[in-house]
C-alpha cells in the first residue's frame, strides 16, 4: 500500500493500546471511520481514490471485527509486543483446564439423551460462558503492562479461550438443531 | 474560498445540477424502477400506468423480445418460450437447473463454461440475457419518465445471493447498458425507505418473503449508518411455493392427473396465485378450473385451509430467523421493530407468524412490493452525488463464507459468513511435491465442512511456481470481497516476490470475452454501433475523472503540490479535455490513463490526510474554518 501509512488498530481507532475496550466508543470510531473512508463516498472518484478507498474501508472493518472480539484483541496484542501465537502448537499443562474440557464435551454429546435437553444445553453453555468470562479477566491482568512472562501466560489463556470458543460454537450448532426439530415435530435430516 | 469536503469527493460543483439516477428492484415475479424527484422517491409507472413490470420476457421466431405484461398474458399458450422466475437461475450451473427441472417446464441446453441457456423459438438464450431484457425495459421507462439518460443506476439482489448469482445480476446490468454503481441488498434498501422516514435507532429485523426467496436481515440504526450485523435466508423460497402447494392441492382435490401439460399446470399456478392473494382478504374463495375430463371443477377453500398448507412453508422461515438473531448476537426481545417486505407477507398466517417469533408487531406502512426499489433509488440519488450533505451511509456483510478447497475435499474458510465489507483475507499455502510448479484452487462458498455441499465459484491454476523441494514455496493467496459482495481472488509466491497472474473461469458465469459478444449481438443494442457506444462510455468516465479532478485540486490542490507536479497534472487533464470531444474513444482512454498517472502521488496525499482526518476525528474542512 504505497504511500498510505498503516497505524496500529488502536491508533487507528483513537484508543488506549489496552486489552480493556471501551466498546461504544470503538463503535462510535468505527462509523465515524467509514463515514469518511468507505467506497461509497468514492463512487464519482477516479480509480486510484477508488481502490485505495476500498483498501481503507477494508482495514476499518478488519479493526473493528479485531478490537471488538476479546479473542482476536488478545492475539492482536501479542502480536504487537512481537510474540508469534501459534495455537495450533502451543499446549498446555493445565489439568484442571484439560478435565474441564473433557467434561463439558463428554456433557454435550450426552444433551440429546437427556429427559429436558434444551435444559441440560442450557447448563453446559452457562458453564461455558462462566469460563469466557474469567479467562477474559485473566487476560486483562496479564495483558496491560505486561512483562514477558506475563506474555507468555496470556498465550496459554488465549489457547484455553479458543478451545471454550470452539465448544461454544458446537453448543450453539447444537441448539439451533434443537430449536429447529421443535418447529418441525416431523424431524427432519 | 469556499472548500469542498475531502470525504465527499463525488460532490457536485453545480449544486443544481442532477445526475439521473434510479433504483432497480429486479424480482423473482415483478420488478420495479423508482427514482427520486423533487427530494420524493417514488415508483415509475409505463404508459399505461402500471408500476410492477412482470419479470416475464417471451422469445418468438424472427421478432423482439416481449416483456412484462405482455409476455405474462402469453405465459398459458406459449409456456416453452415465456420466461418466468428467471431470477431463479441467475448464476446456477446446468446440473442445479436440472435438479429445479421439475419445477421448469422449459428446455434447457449447456451453454459454455457449464451455463445454462434456455431453448426457445427467438433462440438460445442464458439467464442474464432474460434479466437483461427486464432491466433494459425498465431503463427504458426511466429515461422516458425521467427524459434524460440514466447516469447510474443501484440494482438491488437477495441479501442470501452468492457471488455467482451476484456476479450474474452485475453481468445483466452491464448487458442492458446500465452503469451499476452498486449492488444492494433488498433487506437492507428496505430498512433505508423506512429508516429516513421514521428516523429510527436501534435493532431492526428485515423479514423478506418474496416471490422465490426469503430473506432476515438484522440491522442496527445509528445517527445515519445502517450496519447490517447479520444476514440469513433461503433462495429457494417463496410466494410462489405457496402457489405450488395450493395447486397441488387443487389437483387432488380436482383429481387432475400430474402429467397434464405445460399450459393446463400454468393455468394452475396462475388459478391457486388468485385465491390465495383473495384469501388476504376475504374468508373463504371459491375455485374454478377445468378438470380432468375437460368439465369445469369447481371448489371452496377457507383461510385456515390455505394456512395449513402453507403453514410448513413460513415455518421454514423461522430457522434462518433464529441463526440470523444468534449471529448477530442479539435476542428477539432486542429487536426494536421488524419491516414486512415482499408480497408474500401480505399473507396473513406469515404476519402471525412473524409478530409471535420476534414478539412486535410488524411494519407494513410502506408498500411491501415497492419498498426495496423505493430504498434502491435513495441509495441511487446518494451515490449519483445528489445529496452531498447526506450523513447515510448502509454497511452490509457477506452472506455466506468464502473459502477454499484442501486436501481431502475439505474446505478452509477464509471470510466467515457476516463479515462486513469491503473485506480481505490472506492465507498461506505451500506445494506438497518437490518440484511442483502450478497449484490449482477452487474457490467455493457454503457453511458445510465439505466441498461437495458447498457452492462452486471458480477454479484457477497458479502457474510458474519456481521449482523448490516440497514445503518451501509460500503461495500468498488473497480474498477481496468489494463493497458489491463481490470477490477477487489473487495469489503471490512470497519467496521469490513473483506475482504470477491467474486467470479465474466462473464456474457458472459469464467471461469479460462472452458479455462483450453477447453486448455486440445483444437486440437491445441492435443499431447501435458499438464504437458509438466505446465512446460514450469513455466521455462519460473522462468527464467524472476530470470532475473528481477539478473537486480535489479546488480543495487541496495549493496545500499538496509544487509547482512542477502541479504543472504536470494541468498539462495533462488539458490534453484529456481537448480530447474528450473528439471520437477517438482510444485516445481518450490513454488520455483518461496518463492524467490518472500524472495525479497519483497527488491522489495518495489527499487519502492520507483523508485518513489522518478521520482519525483524530474531524473533517478536514473544520481544520481549515
Amino acid at each position: 500500500m504505497a504511500g498510505v501509512s498503516s497505524p496500529s488498530y488502536f491508533e487507528l481507532f483513537r484508543l488506549p493500546q489496552s486489552f480493556m475496550v471501551d466498546r461504544a466508543l470503538l463503535d462510535s470510531r468505527f462509523r465515524e471511520l467509514q463515514r469518511s473512508m468507505h467506497p461509497d463516498r468514492f463512487i464519482n472518484a477516479g480509480d486510484l481514490e477508488r481502490r485505495l478507498s476500498v483498501q481503507q474501508a477494508t482495514r476499518i472493518n478488519e479493526g473493528y471485527q479485531t478490537l471488538k472480539d476479546p479473542l482476536r484483541r488478545g492475539r492482536y496484542l501479542l502480536e504487537l509486543a512481537g510474540i508469534d501465537h501459534n495455537d495450533e502448537h502451543r499446549t498446555t499443562r493445565d489439568t484442571h483446564f484439560l478435565m474441564e474440557q473433557m467434561e463439558l464435551r463428554e456433557a454435550l454429546s450426552r444433551v440429546r439423551a437427556a429427559a429436558d435437553a434444551v435444559a441440560a444445553l442450557g447448563e453446559i453453555m452457562a458453564r461455558i460462558q462462566t469460563e469466557l468470562d474469567r479467562l477474559n479477566g485473566e487476560l486483562a491482568g496479564l495483558l496491560d503492562n505486561a512483562d514477558a512472562d506475563d506474555l507468555a501466560a496470556a498465550g496459554e489463556v488465549l489457547m484455553k479461550m479458543q478451545f471454550y470458543r470452539r465448544l461454544q460454537d458446537e453448543a450453539v450448532e447444537l441448539e439451533m438443531d434443537l430449536e429447529d426439530e421443535q418447529t418441525w415435530p416431523a424431524g427432519r435430516d | 474560498m469556499a472548500l469542498l469536503q475531502i470525504s465527499e469527493p463525488g460532490q457536485s460543483t453545480a449544486p443544481h445540477q442532477h445526475r439521473l439516477a434510479a433504483g432497480i428492484d429486479l424480482g423473482t415475479t415483478n420488478s420495479l424502477v423508482a427514482s427520486v424527484r423533487s427530494g420524493v422517491a417514488e415508483t415509475l409507472s409505463d404508459a399505461a400506468g402500471r408500476q410492477l413490470l412482470p419479470s416475464v420476457v417471451r422469445y418468438a421466431a424472427a421478432q423482439p423480445p416481449l416483456v412484462g405484461q405482455a409476455a405474462l398474458d402469453a405465459a398459458v399458450d406459449d409456456p416453452l418460450n415465456t420466461i418466468a422466475s428467471v431470477k431463479r437461475l441467475m448464476g446456477r450451473g446446468i446440473e442445479d437447473v436440472r435438479h429445479l427441472g421439475t419445477q421448469l417446464p422449459y428446455e434447457f441446453v449447456a451453454g459454455s463454461s457449464g451455463m445454462p441457456l434456455i431453448h426457445t423459438a427467438g433462440g438460445d438464450v442464458s439467464p442474464v440475457q432474460v434479466s437483461a431484457q427486464i432491466l433494459t425495459s425498465l431503463r427504458e421507462r426511466a429515461e422516458q419518465t425521467l427524459g434524460g439518460e440514466l447516469q447510474g443506476v443501484v440494482i438491488t439482489v437477495p441479501a442470501y445471493f452468492d457471488e455467482a448469482q451476484r456476479q450474474a445480476t452485475k453481468d445483466a446490468g452491464r448487458l442492458a447498458g446500465l452503469n451499476v454503481l452498486r449492488l444492494l441488498n433488498e433487506p437492507t434498501a428496505a430498512a433505508l425507505a423506512y429508516g429516513l422516514d421514521k428516523g429510527s435507532e436501534g435493532v431492526i429485523a428485515v423479514y423478506d418473503l418474496g416471490g422465490g426467496t426469503f430473506d432476515i436481515s438484522i440491522l442496527r440504526l445509528n445517527k445515519g449508518v445502517f450496519e447490517v450485523l447479520s444476514t440469513a435466508g433461503d433462495t429457494a423460497l417463496g410466494g410462489d411455493d405457496m402457489d405450488r402447494a395450493l395447486a397441488e392441492w387443487i389437483m387432488q382435490q380436482a383429481a387432475i392427473r400430474d402429467d397434464a401439460g405445460h399450459s393446463a399446470l400454468r393455468l394452475l399456478m396462475r388459478e391457486a396465485r388468485t385465491a390465495k392473494e383473495a384469501l388476504t382478504t376475504q374468508a373463504r374463495v371459491s375455485i374454478t378450473v377445468p378438470g380432468s375430463d375437460g368439465s369445469p371443477w369447481q371448489g371452496e377453500l377457507t383461510r385456515e385451509q390455505f394456512a395449513a398448507l402453507a403453514a410448513p412453508l413460513v415455518d421454514r422461515t423461522l430457522g434462518p430467523c433464529r441463526r440470523a438473531l444468534r449471529d448477530a448476537g442479539v435476542r428477539s426481545a432486542d429487536v426494536a421493530a421488524v419491516v414486512m417486505v415482499g408480497g408474500s407477507t401480505r399473507v396473513p398466517l406469515v404476519r402471525e407468524r412473524v409478530a409471535e417469533f420476534f414478539k412486535a408487531q410488524p411494519k407494513v406502512d410502506i408498500d411491501p412490493d415497492k419498498v426495496v426499489a423505493v430504498g434502491a433509488a435513495i441509495q441511487a440519488d446518494i451515490l449519483a452525488g445528489n445529496k452531498p450533505d447526506d450523513e447515510t451511509l448502509l454497511l452490509d456483510v457477506i452472506p455466506l463464507s468464502l473459502g477454499l478447497e484442501t486436501m481431502g475435499g475439505l474446505v478452509e474458510k477464509i471470510i466467515a459468513r457476516n463479515t462486513t465489507i469491503p473485506s480481505a483475507r490472506a492465507q498461506e499455502f505451500t506445494t506438497f511435491r518437490d518440484g511442483q510448479t502450478a497449484m490449482s484452487l477452487h474457490v467455493v462458498q457454503g457453511e458445510r465442512e465439505l466441498v461437495d455441499a458447498c457452492r462452486s465459484l471458480a477454479k484457477f491454476e497458479l502457474r510458474d511456481i519456481p521449482p523448490m523441494v516440497a514445503g518451501a514455496a509460500r503461495i500468498r493467496v488473497t480474498f477481496q470481497v468489494d463493497a458489491d459482495g463481490l470477490l477477487n481472488v489473487t495469489a503471490e509466491e512470497l519467496t521469490t516476490g513473483a506475482r504470477s497472474s491467474i486467470e479465474i473461469k466462473p464456474s457458472y458465469g459469464l467471461s469479460d470475452s462472452e458479455i462483450e459478444t453477447m453486448l455486440k449481438d445483444s437486440m437491445a443494442h441492435a443499431g447501435d454501433d458499438r464504437d458509438a457506444r466505446r465512446l460514450r462510455e469513455e466521455q462519460v468516465d473522462a468527464d467524472r475523472v476530470l470532475e473528481a479532478l477539478r473537486a480535489a485540486l479546488e480543495a487541496d490542490g495549493d496545500a499538496l503540490l509544487g509547482q512542477n507536479e502541479r504543472v504536470r497534472i494541468d498539462t495533462a487533464a488539458q490534453a484529456l479535455a481537448a480530447c474528450r470531444n473528439g471520437t477517438d474513444y482510444r485516445a481518450i482512454k490513454a488520455a483518461i490513463e496518463a492524467l490518472e498517472a500524472a495525479s497519483s502521488g497527488f491522489v495518495e496525499a489527499r487519502m492520507n490526510n483523508s485518513i489522518r482526518a478521520a482519525m483524530a476525528g474531524h473533517r478536514v474542512d473544520e481544520f481549515r474554518s
